[in-house]
């Protein structure tokens, strides 16, 4: 039994949305983090991770996005979470990363609070 | 009187989807809030990963699963989900608490599985040896 993640992207200047369907593992994360590096080669600073169609994430899915968080706080920029599900919202609050990504309710709230940091 | 579903995975990645449909299953027969069916789910995808790790791709790398149906002393319903591995087995005391800001200066970015286990069940033992790990899991209803 295996759930594969997709991944589709939106660019809109130096910023872009990353909408997930499916689990994020170990493949999920990688094609995530292969998605998100190409966008910041191509100039993008400012990323919203849209998590809407994912219900469940592992932790080595998970380290992988610590990495992606980790480039783009080394390259000055901006990553914040919406959609996210009740548990995965628990889940990334438990590991404290509100203090370095934004965690938001929708995709205009991230949209807004990146806004500010442009 | 309690009820026990058990299911033998492979230790193989993508099994523990396998694991959390039967959780699912269970739960939802519980009558378990939705909140908590993901909460157990994410809590028993952990436990399986980290008996994968263990218990590795030789003959004995099967993981065992229990689900049982049972009572706290107050009468109510509760979910015990055990998850054993034959594996090397691990000193769980010796393992540290995750900090991210720690993760976020280079470095390995795992090791938090038994946090989110701890976190997201409401009882959790971990009795391991070297002829395996087991992990016991409870989540009230």
């Amino acid at each position: 039994m295996n759930e594969s993640c997709r991944v589709e992207t939106a660019r809109d200047g130096d910023l872009a949305v990353v909408r997930t369907e499916g689990y994020i593992n170990r493949e999920g994360g990688e094609e995530i983090e292969r998605c998100i590096q190409s966008l910041l080669e191509a100039g993008v600073s400012r990323i919203i991770l849209n998590l809407e169609k994912t219900k469940i994430v592992n932790s080595i899915g998970i380290s992988i996005l610590i990495e992606v968080l980790e480039k783009m706080m080394e390259r000055k920029g901006a990553l914040a979470f919406c959609r996210l599900t009740p548990t995965i919202d628990k889940t990334f609050r438990i590991m404290g990363l509100a203090q370095y990504a934004g965690i938001h309710a929708t995709e205009e709230e991230a949209r807004t609070a990146l806004s500010a940091t442009a | 009187m309690a009820r026990d579903v058990c299911l033998s995975i492979s230790s193989s990645p993508g099994s523990e989807l396998a694991a959390t449909a039967e959780a699912e299953a269970v739960a939802e027969a519980m009558k378990f809030s939705r909140d908590k069916i993901d909460e157990i789910k994410f809590a028993l995808v952990e436990a399986c990963i980290n008996a994968f790790e263990h218990a590795g791709q030789s003959a004995a790398g099967r993981v065992d699963l229990k689900f049982r149906v049972c009572h706290r002393p107050s009468g109510a319903e509760m979910l015990e989900v055990t998850v054993a591995d034959r594996g090397k087995g691990f000193d769980p005391s010796r393992i540290e608490s995750p900090r991210l800001e720690n993760k976020l200066r280079g470095g390995n970015k795992r090791g938090w599985g038994l946090k989110f286990i701890q976190s997201l069940m409401d009882e959790v033992e971990i009795r391991s040896t070297e002829k395996g790990t087991t992990i016991v899991m409870r989540k009230y209803k």
